[in-house]
Protein backbone atom coordinates (compact mmCIF):
# COMPACT_ATOMS: atom_id res chain seq x y z
CA UNK A 1 0.00 0.00 0.00
CA UNK A 2 3.02 2.42 -0.75
CA UNK A 3 2.65 5.90 -1.92
CA UNK A 4 5.50 7.07 -5.22
CA UNK A 5 6.36 10.88 -4.53
CA UNK A 6 7.43 13.08 -6.68
CA UNK A 7 9.32 16.46 -6.30
CA UNK A 8 10.18 19.16 -8.33
CA UNK A 9 11.70 22.12 -6.30
CA UNK A 10 14.91 22.61 -5.58
CA UNK A 11 15.26 22.33 -1.52
CA UNK A 12 17.60 25.75 -1.69
CA UNK A 13 14.52 27.44 -2.37
CA UNK A 14 11.69 25.74 -1.24
CA UNK A 15 10.64 23.07 1.99
CA UNK A 16 8.70 20.78 -0.99
CA UNK A 17 11.02 18.08 -0.14
CA UNK A 18 11.26 19.14 3.55
CA UNK A 19 7.27 18.69 3.53
CA UNK A 20 7.20 15.35 1.40
CA UNK A 21 10.05 13.48 4.03
CA UNK A 22 8.27 14.54 6.89
CA UNK A 23 5.00 12.45 5.58
CA UNK A 24 6.88 9.60 3.86
CA UNK A 25 6.51 6.12 5.00
CA UNK A 26 9.50 3.42 5.11
CA UNK A 27 7.39 1.81 2.33
CA UNK A 28 7.30 4.94 -0.05
CA UNK A 29 9.58 5.88 -2.66
CA UNK A 30 10.27 9.36 -3.56
CA UNK A 31 11.28 10.65 -7.13
CA UNK A 32 13.14 13.29 -7.60
CA UNK A 33 12.37 15.57 -10.94
CA UNK A 34 12.69 18.71 -13.06
CA UNK A 35 14.43 21.15 -10.10
CA UNK A 36 13.67 18.87 -7.63
CA UNK A 37 17.01 16.28 -8.86
CA UNK A 38 18.63 19.25 -6.72
CA UNK A 39 18.18 17.60 -4.22
CA UNK A 40 19.55 14.54 -5.56
CA UNK A 41 23.09 16.72 -4.70
CA UNK A 42 25.50 15.24 -1.67
CA UNK A 43 25.71 18.24 -0.28
CA UNK A 44 22.07 19.39 -0.73
CA UNK A 45 19.98 21.28 2.17
CA UNK A 46 17.94 18.10 2.58
CA UNK A 47 20.72 15.48 2.21
CA UNK A 48 21.13 13.94 5.65
CA UNK A 49 17.82 13.56 6.04
CA UNK A 50 17.18 11.82 2.88
CA UNK A 51 20.17 9.50 3.94
CA UNK A 52 17.81 8.73 6.90
CA UNK A 53 15.24 7.98 4.91
CA UNK A 54 16.98 5.71 3.00
CA UNK A 55 18.40 3.54 5.37
CA UNK A 56 15.10 3.25 7.00
CA UNK A 57 13.81 1.59 4.04
CA UNK A 58 12.49 4.65 1.19
CA UNK A 59 13.81 4.49 -2.00
CA UNK A 60 15.23 7.97 -3.42
CA UNK A 61 15.05 8.15 -7.06
CA UNK A 62 16.38 10.86 -9.53
CA UNK A 63 15.41 11.78 -13.18
CA UNK A 64 18.37 10.81 -15.22
CA UNK A 65 17.38 12.95 -18.29
CA UNK A 66 16.79 16.62 -15.78
CA UNK A 67 20.39 15.20 -13.34
CA UNK A 68 22.06 15.38 -16.55
CA UNK A 69 20.72 18.45 -18.15
CA UNK A 70 21.73 20.13 -14.86
CA UNK A 71 25.29 18.73 -15.11
CA UNK A 72 24.98 17.16 -11.73
CA UNK A 73 25.39 13.43 -12.84
CA UNK A 74 28.69 13.00 -10.81
CA UNK A 75 27.23 15.39 -8.21
CA UNK A 76 24.42 12.93 -6.81
CA UNK A 77 24.36 11.22 -3.46
CA UNK A 78 25.16 7.53 -3.47
CA UNK A 79 22.03 7.08 -1.73
CA UNK A 80 19.88 8.12 -4.84
CA UNK A 81 19.19 6.02 -7.78
CA UNK A 82 19.18 7.65 -11.19
CA UNK A 83 16.40 6.20 -13.62
CA UNK A 84 14.97 6.92 -16.94
CA UNK A 85 11.43 7.62 -18.27
CA UNK A 86 10.58 3.96 -18.74
CA UNK A 87 11.57 3.01 -14.98
CA UNK A 88 9.23 5.87 -13.47
CA UNK A 89 6.41 4.94 -15.69
CA UNK A 90 7.02 1.49 -13.86
CA UNK A 91 7.45 3.18 -10.39
CA UNK A 92 4.22 4.57 -10.97
CA UNK A 93 2.36 1.65 -12.16
CA UNK A 94 3.74 -0.79 -9.06
CA UNK A 95 2.66 1.94 -6.39
CA UNK A 96 -0.72 2.49 -4.99
CA UNK A 97 -1.07 6.21 -5.66
CA UNK A 98 1.27 8.82 -6.82
CA UNK A 99 1.33 12.03 -4.44
CA UNK A 100 2.87 14.97 -6.47
CA UNK A 101 4.59 17.68 -4.82
CA UNK A 102 5.02 20.67 -6.21
CA UNK B 1 -17.31 1.89 -6.30
CA UNK B 2 -17.08 4.43 -3.88
CA UNK B 3 -13.50 5.92 -3.73
CA UNK B 4 -10.87 7.24 -1.14
CA UNK B 5 -9.41 10.76 -2.29
CA UNK B 6 -7.73 12.73 0.14
CA UNK B 7 -7.24 16.49 -1.07
CA UNK B 8 -3.79 18.15 -0.35
CA UNK B 9 -4.17 21.74 -0.05
CA UNK B 10 -0.65 22.83 1.20
CA UNK B 11 -0.74 26.96 -0.37
CA UNK B 12 -1.48 30.38 1.54
CA UNK B 13 -4.98 32.08 -0.03
CA UNK B 14 -4.91 34.71 -2.41
CA UNK B 15 -1.53 34.71 -3.59
CA UNK B 16 -2.13 31.79 -6.10
CA UNK B 17 -4.96 30.62 -7.01
CA UNK B 18 -4.30 26.95 -5.41
CA UNK B 19 -6.72 27.52 -2.71
CA UNK B 20 -9.88 28.42 -4.06
CA UNK B 21 -9.09 25.60 -7.00
CA UNK B 22 -8.64 22.88 -4.61
CA UNK B 23 -11.72 24.01 -2.48
CA UNK B 24 -13.49 24.05 -6.20
CA UNK B 25 -12.77 20.65 -6.85
CA UNK B 26 -13.21 19.76 -3.42
CA UNK B 27 -17.09 20.92 -3.69
CA UNK B 28 -17.55 19.20 -7.06
CA UNK B 29 -16.36 16.05 -6.50
CA UNK B 30 -18.51 15.89 -3.41
CA UNK B 31 -21.13 15.42 -6.28
CA UNK B 32 -20.01 12.32 -6.78
CA UNK B 33 -20.69 10.47 -3.59
CA UNK B 34 -16.92 9.47 -2.83
CA UNK B 35 -14.98 9.36 0.58
CA UNK B 36 -13.46 12.36 -0.19
CA UNK B 37 -11.35 14.10 2.85
CA UNK B 38 -8.90 17.47 2.60
CA UNK B 39 -5.62 17.71 4.31
CA UNK B 40 -4.37 21.28 4.95
CA UNK B 41 -0.79 21.53 5.53
CA UNK B 42 2.42 23.70 5.21
CA UNK B 43 1.40 27.10 3.96
CA UNK B 44 -2.31 25.83 3.33
CA UNK B 45 -3.37 26.28 6.97
CA UNK B 46 -3.37 29.92 6.40
CA UNK B 47 -6.81 29.35 4.62
CA UNK B 48 -8.43 28.39 8.15
CA UNK B 49 -7.90 31.33 9.68
CA UNK B 50 -10.38 33.72 11.26
CA UNK B 51 -10.66 37.02 10.69
CA UNK B 52 -9.92 37.20 6.85
CA UNK B 53 -10.78 39.76 4.91
CA UNK B 54 -10.31 40.03 1.48
CA UNK B 55 -12.82 43.11 0.65
CA UNK B 56 -9.80 45.21 -0.41
CA UNK B 57 -8.14 42.98 -3.01
CA UNK B 58 -11.13 42.29 -5.26
CA UNK B 59 -11.17 38.59 -4.38
CA UNK B 60 -13.43 36.22 -2.86
CA UNK B 61 -13.49 35.55 1.51
CA UNK B 62 -12.24 32.25 1.25
CA UNK B 63 -13.17 31.36 4.53
CA UNK B 64 -16.18 32.33 3.98
CA UNK B 65 -16.50 28.78 1.87
CA UNK B 66 -15.32 26.80 4.57
CA UNK B 67 -18.80 26.82 6.61
CA UNK B 68 -20.34 25.08 3.14
CA UNK B 69 -17.93 22.03 3.46
CA UNK B 70 -20.99 20.84 5.98
CA UNK B 71 -23.72 21.20 3.65
CA UNK B 72 -21.95 19.20 1.07
CA UNK B 73 -21.44 16.98 4.11
CA UNK B 74 -17.53 16.78 3.87
CA UNK B 75 -16.70 15.60 7.28
CA UNK B 76 -13.11 14.36 6.70
CA UNK B 77 -11.03 18.07 7.62
CA UNK B 78 -7.60 17.32 8.40
CA UNK B 79 -4.83 19.67 10.02
CA UNK B 80 -1.40 19.27 9.93
CA UNK B 81 0.15 19.79 13.87
CA UNK B 82 3.44 20.77 12.73
CA UNK B 83 2.22 23.07 10.07
CA UNK B 84 0.09 24.66 12.74
CA UNK B 85 3.18 25.00 15.48
CA UNK B 86 5.41 26.39 13.12
CA UNK B 87 3.49 29.37 12.47
CA UNK B 88 2.76 29.82 16.09
CA UNK B 89 -1.03 29.05 15.35
CA UNK B 90 -3.44 27.16 17.46
CA UNK B 91 -7.34 25.33 17.32
CA UNK B 92 -8.80 28.64 18.74
CA UNK B 93 -6.97 30.52 15.36
CA UNK B 94 -9.54 28.49 13.20
CA UNK B 95 -12.97 29.19 11.30
CA UNK B 96 -13.69 25.90 11.61
CA UNK B 97 -14.84 23.30 14.66
CA UNK B 98 -14.93 20.06 13.65
CA UNK B 99 -11.49 19.66 12.20
CA UNK B 100 -9.00 17.25 13.71
CA UNK B 101 -5.33 18.12 13.85
CA UNK B 102 -3.32 15.57 13.28
CA UNK B 103 0.35 15.11 13.47
CA UNK B 104 3.04 13.83 11.05
CA UNK B 105 2.46 10.12 12.06
CA UNK B 106 -1.50 10.53 11.44
CA UNK B 107 -0.58 12.11 8.43
CA UNK B 108 1.56 8.85 7.03
CA UNK B 109 -0.92 6.55 8.19
CA UNK B 110 -4.02 9.10 6.37
CA UNK B 111 -2.20 8.98 3.45
CA UNK B 112 -1.49 5.10 3.27
CA UNK B 113 -5.00 4.37 3.61
CA UNK B 114 -6.08 6.48 0.05
CA UNK B 115 -7.29 5.15 -3.12
CA UNK B 116 -6.58 8.89 -4.61
CA UNK B 117 -4.14 11.63 -3.50
CA UNK B 118 -4.69 15.02 -5.09
CA UNK B 119 -2.44 18.03 -4.06
CA UNK B 120 -2.72 22.01 -4.57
Amino acid sequence: MSTLHTVNKSPFSHTTLASCMAVCSTADAIVLLEDGVIGAMANSPCAEALDTLAEQGVKIYALLGDVQARGLTTRLSGRITPIDYPEFVQLSTSHQRVLSWY
Amino acid sequence: MSKKILFISRRSPYGLSYARDALDALLAASVYDQDIGILFMDDGVFQLLKQQDSSNIAQKNLAAILPALELYEIKKIYVQRESLEARRLGASDLVLDDLHIIDNEEVRQLLAQQDQLLSF
